[in-house]
């Protein structure tokens, strides 16, 4: 290890294997909670690093400039929900709705989980990264199914069977694509690697680059919650242990979407190609008319806001296909920002129904007068992800409305209608649960509220103030998207 | 490349087509498990003679894997489970036979029409076998929508497994992945025999997904 990049690449990857095995080895529960957050500070900091010491690009793994983002935004939710997974664990045992086995099998599967995502990220093979994600998909499928409940079983059946198809798709996607390079390429390790795969996208068999992007997209689109393959989603978020929910939403839909935009720059290097934008502009846009509309009606705090994460996935999807610096730009912003929102109002969520009692919303009245702190942080998540100024999600929404405006007005006005939609039934929803006479369980929670609160900081700086340089970093970044 | 080793690859992968097709119509537990052996045992055949027509000795451990685990150690491990269970009885199915099979043979067809095509600057080789792959995926994913039964889903995605081992077999030369990706296969059949099956017995005693529908969030 001479190239200190390559050091910090292989922490990134090894911390948090080897911390699997530990955690799935030690039996003290209070123990291991700590461990599993030191083990995520420490990828967090490795990850960090890798913006100033970036390794030589190898065979198998790469850091360039769209996944050094894509990394450090996810090792710094991992941490922060590992917080957050402490206090809320530590009622689950006191509830006994979990034993300490399963506890052992819990933190040892947030970590492979965690594994399993930056490899994804930081693979610089094609095949690499589908075994990756597909590790990912199959941890968190055991996770879902945690609780063991008919209702945790039937999501975590649902899941395991449309993630799988999806993950079966994406193998054959990803087959046509060597197979349109192994002819330009030659046959090996070069025909699957990312960096190689666009510099020499121009001369690959546009048909076949065709039939390839189509499975990818429909079988990545599956992860990432896109609308005819998103069954899964709502229940998974619903029945899964709640810090679960946060990483689902906030990580591992991006890690799939990240997957989604490397094949969609080789096709966009390809000029025989059929344009990727368009069939990316319609999943999303239809995903966030869809999840919209279906925002009203919920009962289940949990399952709203999973189909919260099915619109803003639909949005950041949309701004991709889009494309054009401005568009990728807000795209890439509000992809980091709704991460950040959602995984914190998940952390306000899990330990709301743990003091309620219960997720079933007409349950749940009045938390700012029971639980002033849960309460509020709820109201700003929920003003926060709905769009409301000065939060930075309505920056990034404006934009890619106007963005949109200007080149096809007719999708800008269906994007906003819909906007307009989901964001009437988030207020509706709080007004039950964050006003009036408080209804359900007092006892005061022993909720950590510093990620929270690390959370909404960052969201509301990013909706005043934009650090230039960060601004310029997320430029660059949308520029070179193609 | 030989006439002759050509046509036995051809002659293999379009077993496996046809075996898929038998899986669809299979109405008893325990011919649905010996069927899917069966395709197991295909598909090994048929890597393990890619991997003496393009010379490419580390296809036959991927050979050797799914006809041990997936031809032999899966069926006998469903086999026990069926006993068990005792549900060695008819396969629910959502549509009747008939009409699964004619979208079977439409599926085929969809996807030779598209892969040939597409794939004519490839080499015969791998255009067959990719069309033929293509269609045992297609032929896989039907089955898992047109059976309600659990273990019926499982076997419906392992024979999507053996079409994309099928798939990247063909795809010449293609590194790393058909050994990670039959890894991984293993990987799936145990998590679903080892945990779905026995939780799902444990819960309900009916490995009938449908006694699940009833446990849908939101229906309070």
């Amino acid at each position: 290890m001479t190239d200190p990049g390559n050091f910090f690449v292989g922490a990134v990857l090894i911390i948090p294997a080897l911390s699997a095995g530990l955690l799935a080895a030690l039996p003290d529960d209070r123990l291991t909670a700590r461990l599993n957050v030191l083990a995520a500070l420490l990828t967090f900091l490795a990850a960090t690093v890798l913006f100033f010491e970036r390794p030589a690009t190898g065979r198998y793994l790469i850091v360039d400039d769209l996944n050094v983002v894509f990394i450090v935004l996810s090792t710094f939710v991992g941490f922060t929900t590992s917080v957050f997974s402490g206090s809320y664990i530590a009622h689950e045992l006191e509830s006994g709705k979990l034993t300490p086995v399963y506890l052992r099998f819990y933190h040892a599967m947030y970590q492979t989980l965690m594994f399993g995502m930056n490899l994804a990220l930081l693979s610089n093979n094609v095949g690499l990264m589908w075994v990756a994600i597909e590790l990912a998909t199959l941890t968190t499928v055991l996770m879902v199914g945690i609780y063991r409940t008919p209702a945790a079983l039937e999501a975590a059946w649902k899941y395991f069977l449309l993630g799988s198809v999806g993950i079966a798709l994406a193998l054959f996607g990803t087959i046509l694509v060597y197979l349109a390079a192994h002819s330009v390429v030659g046959e090996g390790l070069d025909a699957m690697a990312w960096n190689v795969l666009v510099k020499r996208a121009p001369e690959f068999d546009p048909a076949l680059l065709n039939l390839a992007f189509l499975f990818l997209l429909l079988g990545y689109g599956t992860k990432v919650g896109l609308v005819p393959l998103h069954a899964w989603l709502p229940d998974a978020h619903a029945e899964g242990p709640t810090p679960i929910s946060a990483v689902l939403s906030g990580l591992l839909l991006n890690v799939a979407l990240f997957a989604v935009l490397r094949f969609k720059s080789i096709m966009s290097a390809n000029p025989g190609a059929f344009a990727p934008g368009p069939l990316m502009v319609s999943l999303g846009l239809l995903s966030v008319v869809f999840a919209a509309f279906m925002l009203y009606r919920r009962h289940d705090i949990k399952r709203m806001f999973g189909y919260s994460s099915i619109e803003h996935m639909g949005i950041v999807t949309f701004a991709f296909g889009m494309g054009g610096p401005l568009a990728n730009f807000a795209g890439l912003l509000h992809m980091t920002l709704h991460s950040l929102t959602k995984s914190a109002i998940f952390y306000c969520v899990g330990h709301i129904s743990q003091v309620k009692g219960t997720q079933h919303m007409p349950d749940i009245r009045g938390l700012t007068v029971s639980h002033p702190a849960l309460g509020w942080g709820l109201v700003f998540g929920v003003a926060a992800i709905a769009g409301l100024p000065p939060m930075g999600l309505f920056m990034t929404e404006f934009l890619i409305v106007t963005t949109t405006f200007a080149r096809h007005p007719l999708l800008a006005i269906v994007l906003g209608l819909a906007l307009l939609v989901a964001f009437g039934a988030l207020l509706l929803r709080l007004n039950g649960l964050a006003f009036g006479d408080p209804d359900g369980g007092r006892a005061p929670a022993k909720a950590s509220f510093a990620p929270v609160v690390a959370h909404f900081a960052l969201v509301l700086v990013a909706g005043i103030w934009l650090p230039p340089a960060l601004m310029a970093w997320f430029q660059h970044v949308a520029g070179l998207l193609r | 490349m030989d006439r002759l080793a050509l046509d036995v690859a051809h002659l293999l992968a379009g077993g496996l087509v046809l075996v898929s097709f038998m899986l669809l119509y299979q109405d008893r537990m325990t011919g649905l498990v010996n069927n899917f052996a069966l395709h197991a045992l295909v598909v090994s055949l048929s890597v393990a003679w890619q991997a003496h027509i393009q010379h490419a000795p580390h296809l036959y451990i991927t050979a050797a894997i799914a006809l041990i685990v997936k031809a032999i150690v899966i069926p006998l491990a469903l086999h026990r489970i069926i006993v068990q269970l005792g549900i060695h009885r008819t396969i629910e199915t959502v549509v009747g036979i008939g009409q699964t099979m004619l979208a079977g043979i439409g599926l085929v067809a969809l996807s030779i029409m598209v892969m040939l095509p597409i794939t004519a600057k490839a080499g015969t080789l791998t255009q067959q076998d990719l069309a033929f792959a293509l269609s045992v995926l297609l032929l896989g994913l039907l089955m898992m929508i047109s059976r309600r039964n659990a273990v019926s889903q499982v076997i419906g995605f392992m024979s999507i497994e053996n079409g994309l081992i099928l798939a990247a077999t063909g795809a010449k030369g293609m590194p790393l992945v058909v050994e990670i990706s039959v890894a991984f296969s293993i990987l799936i059949a145990l998590i679903v025999i080892g945990v779905f099956l026995f939780r799902i017995r444990e819960r309900f005693d009916t490995v009938d997904i449908h006694a699940l529908h009833q446990y849908r969030g939101e229906q309070l």
